[in-house]
């Protein structure tokens, strides 16, 4: 295993499904639902039984939009006003309206979700102003019955394949995808009607400050692949500079985990315990006033537990210790940390881009369309807001049935023999040198960089600084950077989407000249907000070979915020008792 | 090739005599996210080859005989 084999093979499909996460095989197995004769191929860079984001599973649902508790009104109004107002509501609105079909379609798979004494769903509130968060009591069995799922439907699965670049036809439409096997570098070229991307977040973004590469919030496997395929491709990307920065457990690096402690007690604190903001919901609000308390003589900041009955805190050690993050238990247990005697210790993650959390990603309708025809995108890469697990379930069925209906009407797009040699001396480099230097130490030199001059507070000159040596990296990258094996080559590939990540970055940060989403782009040469110049989009494309952004406005709200609900998640801090 | 070792300690041990990948086991090298677990061709054994661990587990879960055991990466723990 790992050596290098020289070889090339071709395949057709209708849809291309790349990335079989979360919104991966939802958006596959909707496909091929709608057209049981179609040929729908599921592309994993590792494997669809254990991969993406919910690899352990998940404790529940963030955003569950369910009759009785939320409307979808309710729900895209909260989620406009948690994003500073920049939003395109209809792709917000589309998943309410949908999400609770889905959560039924799981149930019917066989992840169960919580419910009290009257057979109810038991949602509980975390957000600041509805409710949405309905806890999964066999959470760590989704990958499991969504594999079981992917199987009876006979959608095609290839695990280890890692997609690299996107191909177009000759009229800018997408033509498929070309890969490369991550255990003997064989090359494999797949001709598609459409394709989706759910290539999940651009987790290995900033460096966690453990300084292990691996020590990420996301996976570590989601290096951004999916932004630097959609960006070569021509697609725009939306908002980069709203970054996802999350309260984390210090140095373990995963989350601590207010949405499932919240409800039984439990609340983030001070050094003295006591609580300083108003909500727990994650929103860049939320994020500025953490670091604000970090930055303090009241940091640093804890989740605070060992008020509660020790009973509780078992429960909630149940949960936190068995999905998403199980090693959570084992290293609190290294540390002497026992949450009935001693509060937490957090601390900000690494900069990323994903929508997940934040809203940063490939602009998206509510058909999940990209700007490139034939090219969808689902999941923590497209830029619909705060989607979660969720959302990515949602939008990945919104996806493939809008690209399995497309493919029924056209034929397979043009793909040009030219692109895919180029593309493969491009892949194939690294592995052609004798000497060189390794991935590792790229990626790593990326990473600081990106510590060093793209968090916030972000400042104009040290982005302009980061340019430049991102820049030097790019030349070594292309021209010195060194794959061994197979292995190495992956590295090597993902060491291009991260440097391809960390230049949109700089460049989606700096065009925006005002600061939004609190902590996320927080400007200090641009210290307000400015609605007059900057309530738009940003979009982030590829135009003759360069980076260019430019504004685009936002659809006109279709569910209207009045004048005083704009504000709502702008005061986080809790406010002195008079 | 000038490139230096720099010797690291491995989160994910294998206890090789539980461990039944010289019968053709390869569970924890399938399910790896980040494939950094190989067999062995001298023991036959499953073993950490790369240093790129996320620790989350699905080794350890998966592992039919119980053999494989993660640790927090040292950098972190």
């Amino acid at each position: 295993m790992d050596e290098i084999h020289d070889a090339t093979s071709e395949i057709a499909c209708d849809v291309l499904v790349i990335g079989g996460g979360t919104a991966g095989p939802m958006a596959a197995l909707k496909a091929k639902l709608r057209n049981p004769k179609a040929r729908v191929v599921l592309l994993e860079k590792a494997n669809v039984k254990r991969s993406g984001a919910i690899a352990m599973g998940m404790d529940g649902l963030n955003n569950a939009v369910i009759p009785g508790y939320a409307t979808p009104e309710q729900y895209t109004k909260e989620i406009t006003i948690a994003n500073d107002g920049i939003c395109d509501q209809a792709p917000v609105y589309k998943y309410a309206e949908r999400c609770y079909e889905i959560i039924q379609e799981l149930d019917r798979f066989g992840i169960r979700f919580q419910r009290d004494g009257n057979g109810d769903y038991d949602v509980k509130k975390v957000h600041h102003l509805g409710t949405y968060v309905l806890p999964m009591p066999n959470g760590e069995t989704v990958k499991k019955a969504l594999y079981r799922q992917l199987r009876k439907a006979q959608v095609l699965i290839s695990n280890r394949f890692m997609a690299t670049r996107l191909l177009n036809s000759p009229d800018g439409s997408i033509a498929g995808a070309v890969a490369v096997n991550t255990r003997s570098a064989e090359f494999l070229v797949i001709r598609a009607k459409a394709v989706i991307l759910c290539l999940g977040a651009a987790g290995r973004l900033g460096l966690p400050q453990s300084g292990y590469l691996w020590g990420t919030y996301e996976n570590a496997t989601n290096s951004g692949d999916g932004y630097s395929m959609a960006y070569h491709a021509g697609a725009g990307l939306a908002n980069l500079e709203c970054y996802q920065i999350n309260p984390l457990i210090k140095d373990y690096n995963g989350p601590a985990c207010a949405y499932v402690a919240g409800p039984f007690g439990a609340y983030t604190a001070n050094s003295e315990g006591k609580r300083f903001i108003e909500c727990d919901y994650w929103s860049g609000q939320m994020m500025q006033e953490f670091y604000n308390e970090l930055q303090s003589g009241k940091g640093p900041v804890f989740l605070k537990l060992d008020h509660l009955h020790a009973d509780t805190v078992g429960e909630i050690e149940t949960i936190l210790h068995k999905v998403e993050r199980p090693s959570r238990g084992r290293f609190h247990e290294n540390r002497g940390t026992n949450y009935r005697q001693r509060m937490i210790e957090m601390h900000i993650s690494e900069v990323g881009f994903c929508s997940g959390h934040s809203a940063s990603g490939v602009f998206v309708d509510e058909f999940a369309r990209t700007t490139v025809p034939g090219l969808y995108a689902a999941g923590d890469m497209a830029n619909v807001p705060h989607s979660y697990m969720l959302g990515a379930f949602t939008n990945g069925a919104i996806a493939g049935e809008h690209a399995i209906d497309r493919a029924a009407e056209i034929d397979w797009p043009e793909v040009s023999a030219e692109d895919i040699a180029r593309e493969r001396d491009r892949v194939l480099a690294p592995t052609r040198r004798e000497d060189g230097i390794p991935p590792n130490q790229i990626e790593y030199k990326t990473r600081r960089f990106v510590n060093d001059y793209l968090q916030p507070p972000k400042v104009t000159a040290k982005m302009e600084i980061g340019q430049r040596r991102f820049a030097e990296i790019r030349e070594d990258l292309e021209t010195r950077m060194v794959a061994r094996d197979s292995h190495e080559l992956m590295r090597a590939l993902e060491a291009s989407s991260i440097l391809d990540c960390a230049d949109m970055a700089a460049a989606a940060s700096l065009y925006r000249t005002e600061s939004r989403w609190g902590l996320y782009h927080n400007r200090t040469d641009h210290p307000d907000k400015n609605d007059s110049d900057w309530f738009c989009h940003t979009i982030l494309r590829k135009e003759a070979g360069r980076m260019i952004s430019e504004k685009r406005p936002i659809t006109p709200y279709i569910v209207a915020i009045a004048d005083e609900e704009r504000g709502a998640y702008d005061h986080q801090r809790v406010r002195k008792q008079a | 090739m000038p490139l230096a070792h720099a010797p690291t300690t491995v989160p994910v041990t294998v206890d090789a005599a539980k461990c039944i990948a010289d019968k053709g086991c390869t569970v924890c090298v399938d399910v790896c996210p980040l494939d950094v677990l190989r067999i062995s061709d001298l023991t036959g054994k499953a073993y950490m080859k790369y240093d790129e661990c996320w620790y989350c587990m699905p080794c350890e879960t998966d592992c039919p005989t119980g053999a494989v055991s993660v640790q927090i990466p040292y950098l972190l723990r």
